[in-house]
């Protein structure tokens, strides 16, 4: 399957661009161009917004850059287009570096609006300024060639718009499937599970961001030497939120809803523009009257997009095996049993007045399975947080195989070898089982983003499934590997998370509520799990509910009740502990 | 630069920066109550300003029929949802009456009256009422049904509602600008600056209506609603207050807030079918230097951004607009070194 749609995208690229030879009108070659160019935005989009969850209005202002910079070099300094490409491409990374840096930080809805006030700073920018041609613009560039070939015109343009689409197209279909791609895909869901598996979560917003800028400033590089002209009108807001119209009714998430979108929005456009004015009887942009509404109608009825229809109708693709002769990825070296693995020393957490946890302190040795209970609202699940670094700590430390990990971020937690579960399940629906469990392998992997486009990550990508395989079967999940992730029931849901973790290649692992949820015979199951965990040498921190899944597995139990520790001692020391049966059943202590 | 043209400079700031406030008063309600990132805040400000502009002409606004058609759309609306729900015909004509009722009696009283040559402050009223029966029906019509999406795909819908809403703009009002007449044609001269009776109304205005903002939550018990709305929307749900009710009543405000706003510039500037976007967008810079949620924040913010436009267009004008826009960048930078990290939106 792999290696068939490789050939099948290899066919596209160097096929598609062989239209232009073909008896096709001009009239349809020269709308296909300008879709081209639509499309080569719209697959920035694409990675940005529907698979990493950023909205970005600005994208039209990246096409300026890349239409501005090669029409002042190629005027003013006489340079070739085929340098000055790089050039926009480089003054884009540089403003979509800057801007990402200074809004990615902060929650979700500030991106759009920076690319908001951005888009439309540019576009005065570009419309006031002298050496700009102001509102007029620059006039006069050459067009493309190669040789004596002119590839600015008509069919060679096709040609040469079209190879770069596919070829984008392809390259981003490459990127969605590897180690980066699947931590961009984790993007959209919070950022929290992705650190927990040690992703850089704001490194990788950053590259997709830029990313879909290049893609908008290669764009605008064509399109200045189509066009030959370049002006700010084709670059302002509207035109940026046009680019999104395009990629939601094509279908945000996939990659050729961008094309399908980009054909879509501009043969509608063209008809509209003819249409509109003639049924009201004056001239005036009225088509973004429809556009508006068929945005909102699509958001409310069509979330999904155009694309969709026709991939739901395609046969969903099996990945097949081939990593079983791959070499094992290089595990950590493991604490010999009993050493001290986790020391956690009077932590406290405060919010506000309120003390959440009170200077709680515990030790797990290697090898052992700790419980941590306690009533609802003891701060278990806090305490947890703060010893996996999703929470900062207010005073006390944590020392993890004999280092002091206090104030660590919960991804650097993570790549010293401590991995955990969520409460409420955090996973990625339309991935498979062993993609989502192969991201949890995501730190023990090097290569990046080019090499995942080029698909020079193929050897490395063998070794994470293989690894997400061998990590399933020891759950007992190793014949649902290719099922997607959100088909799943809760029970293999948390056996899922737990298989991800244990991809992490952890010396502890720290489960949040596994048994919550789960059916009677799936809690046995789970049992059988951690024990079976347990015997091959792994230490496990529990948080959990279940007294009698506690009682079963515990070797130690830490009781807590209103953030202070109660009592440590083993199951059958709690079980008889009076302050222990007062906490739970609220007498009189 | 002198003394005299600095505070000419900072007089003008600061009356632009008033109305900037009330636009970025009505960002930051919308957004605490319905999570709406609502941009087409700002064509309600050119609706108003327009809707008494054709007022004085004596023809019927086009906005009055506008309303009429949004009315049916959302009564329509209304009558299928309660149709599904209940399979009765007479509670789906019952719930489509409810929604039309005050919009068309609305419309039918700015109709009967428009050709008639009204006073203009009874004009400046019928065109604020027939913009703030928009506010309700906007939120029907395009929200409600999405109240429950993440907020990122409500900024979407509120760029295709503003795309409607410009495009409807300019099919109802055509592409002609306005400029209405002043509302109090005094002029005090104080030293170097003159205060015009204009100023004055957008001072007193502005004042007014964050007061009246100020007593409404703090005071009444629907100003009170809609903070626990904000806070809460499925508390608030279980104690009693719907969240339809809660947005619908936001965006009434918010409309009402856009319209007066359009009424208090419109004798200060040529306005035209898409200008709101740009003066909308001046409020809502302030608002997002406020984090989107501080009232006096946006306030503070508003006037700042008036004083730098107004500076700005003297130093430099062709750039003035590239100057404010530019502004939000150091701001969200300096938000975003000290507000921390982003929070998770689970």
């Amino acid at each position: 399957m792999q290696l068939s749609r490789n050939r099948i995208l290899i066919a596209l690229v160097v096929l598609v661009p062989l239209i232009a030879l073909a008896p096709v009108p001009d009239f349809w070659i020269n709308q296909f161009n300008t879709i081209g160019l639509y499309s080569l935005v719209c697959l920035g989009l694409v990675l940005l917004t529907g698979v990493g969850g950023l909205i970005s209005f600005g994208q039209a202002a990246f096409v300026g850059i890349g239409a501005y910079t090669t029409a002042w070099f190629t005027l003013n300094m006489g340079m070739s287009p085929w340098l000055t490409v790089w050039i926009g491409l480089a003054f884009t990374a540089v403003c979509a570096l800057i801007l990402a840096s200074i809004t990615l930080r902060m929650s979700g809805h500030y991106l759009p609006l920076a690319t908001i006030a951005w888009g439309l700073a540019l576009y005065y920018l570009m419309g006031n300024l002298d050496a700009l041609g102001k509102y007029d613009g620059l006039l006069g560039l050459h067009s493309l060639t190669i040789g004596s070939h002119d590839l600015g015109t008509g069919r060679g343009f096709f040609v040469l718009a079209w190879f770069l689409v596919l070829a984008f197209a392809t390259a981003l279909l490459n990127l969605l499937d590897s180690r980066s791609g699947r931590a961009i895909r984790a993007l959209k869901g919070g950022v929290q599970m992705a650190e927990a598996m040690g992703v850089n979560t704001f490194r990788y917003k950053v590259v997709i961001f830029v990313l879909a800028a290049l893609f908008a400033s290669v764009s605008g590089w064509l399109f200045a030497h189509f066009q030959r002209t370049v002006n700010p009108s084709a670059f302002g807001l509207k035109m940026g939120i046009e680019y999104l119209f395009m990629a939601v009714v094509g279908g945000i998430g996939q990659v050729w809803g961008a094309l399908v979108g980009a054909t879509v929005t501009k043969l509608l456009d063209d008809q509209l523009q003819v249409l509109l004015p003639k049924w009201i009887g004056t001239s005036g942009s009225y088509e973004v009257i429809v556009f508006g509404i068929a945005l909102v109608l699509m958001l409310k009825h069509l979330p999904e997009g155009l694309w969709d229809f026709v991939q739901s109708r395609l046969p969903a693709g099996r990945r097949t095996v081939d990593w079983s002769e791959a070499p094992n990825l290089p595990a950590r070296n493991k604490p010999a049993n009993g050493d001290i693995l986790l020391d956690v020393r009077a932590i406290r957490k405060e919010f506000g007045g309120l003390v959440a946890v009170n200077d709680i302190s515990f030790q797990i040795r290697a090898g052992q399975i700790v419980g941590l209970i306690g009533p609802n609202g003891a701060g278990k699940s806090t305490s947890f947080n703060l010893v996996t670094g999703l929470l900062g700590l207010t005073r006390g430390a944590v020392h993890f195989r004999g280092q002091d990990i206090s104030g660590l971020s919960s991804r650097a937690i993570a790549r010293r070898g401590m991995a955990r579960t969520f409460q409420h399940v955090k996973l990625i629906p339309d991935m498979t089982v062993l993609e989502n469990v192969a991201l949890g392998a995501h730190a023990r992997g090097r290569k990046g983003v080019v090499s995942a486009m080029l698909r020079l990550d193929r050897a490395e990508e063998q070794t994470l499934f293989k690894e997400a395989q061998r990590q399933l079967e020891r759950i007992g999940m190793g014949d649902q590997l290719h099922e997607l992730a959100g088909n799943l029931a809760m029970g293999p849901q948390r056996m899922m998370e737990i298989a991800r973790a244990l991809c992490g290649d952890p010396a502890l692992l720290l489960l949040d509520e596994p048994a919550a949820g789960l059916r009677h015979l799936e809690k046995q199951g789970l049992i059988q799990v951690l024990r079976q965990l347990q015997a091959e040498g792994m230490s496990i921190l529990l948080v959990e509910h279940d007294m009698d899944m506690v009682m079963q597995v515990c070797d130690r139990l830490v009781v807590m009740e209103f953030g202070t520790r109660l009592m440590e001692g083993t199951p059958s020391e709690v079980q008889e502990s009076p302050a222990v049966r007062a906490a739970y059943l609220g007498e009189e202590h | 630069m002198d003394f005299s043209i600095a505070s000419i400079l900072l007089l003008d700031g600061l009356t632009n920066g008033a109305v900037y406030a009330l636009l970025g008063l009505a960002t930051v309600l919308v957004f605490t109550v319905t999570r709406v990132i609502f941009i087409p805040q700002g064509e309600f400000v050119a609706y108003g300003a327009l809707t008494l502009a054709i007022m004085q002409t004596g023809k019927v606004p086009g906005t009055v029929w506008l309303l009429l058609i949004l009315a049916c759309v959302a009564a329509l609306m209304d009558a299928f949802a309660q149709w599904r729900r209940h399979h009765r015909l007479v509670a789906g004509l019952q719930a489509a009456l409810r929604t039309l009722a005050l919009p068309v009696v609305v419309a039918a009283l700015a109709a009967f009256a428009a050709p008639r040559n009204p006073p203009l402050l009874l004009q400046a009223l019928l065109s604020t009422a027939v913009v703030t029966a928009f506010g309700p029906l906007v939120y029907r019509v395009a929200y409600q049904s999405l109240a429950d999406a993440s907020s990122l795909v409500l900024l979407i819908v509120s760029v295709g509602v503003h795309f409607a809403m410009t495009g409807l703009g300019l099919l109802f009002f055509g592409a002609e600008g306005f400029r209405n007449p002043a509302f109090w044609d005094l002029r005090l001269a104080l030293g170097p600056i003159t205060l015009s009776g204009q100023t004055i109304i957008i001072a007193l205005a502005s004042v007014a209506l964050i007061v009246m903002l100020w007593l409404f939550f703090e005071r009444s018990l629907y100003g009170k609603a809609l903070r626990a709305t904000a806070v809460n929307r499925l508390g608030a749900r279980l104690m009693g207050i719907p969240s339809q009710t809660a947005g619908q009543l936001t965006f009434a405000m918010a409309a009402f807030i856009g319209a007066l706003s359009g009424l208090l510039i419109g004798p200060t500037t040529t306005v035209f079918y898409d200008s709101g976007f740009l003066i909308g967008l001046k409020g809502f810079v302030a608002a997002v230097m406020a984090g989107l949620s501080s009232y006096p924040g946006a306030l503070l913010g508003a006037l700042f951004v008036g004083v730098v436009e107004s500076f700005g267009s003297f130093w430099a004008s062709a750039f003035k607009e590239v100057i404010v826009f530019t502004l939000i960048l150091p701001v969200l930078l300096i938000r975003s070194l000290y507000s921390g990290h982003s929070d998770e939106e689970h």
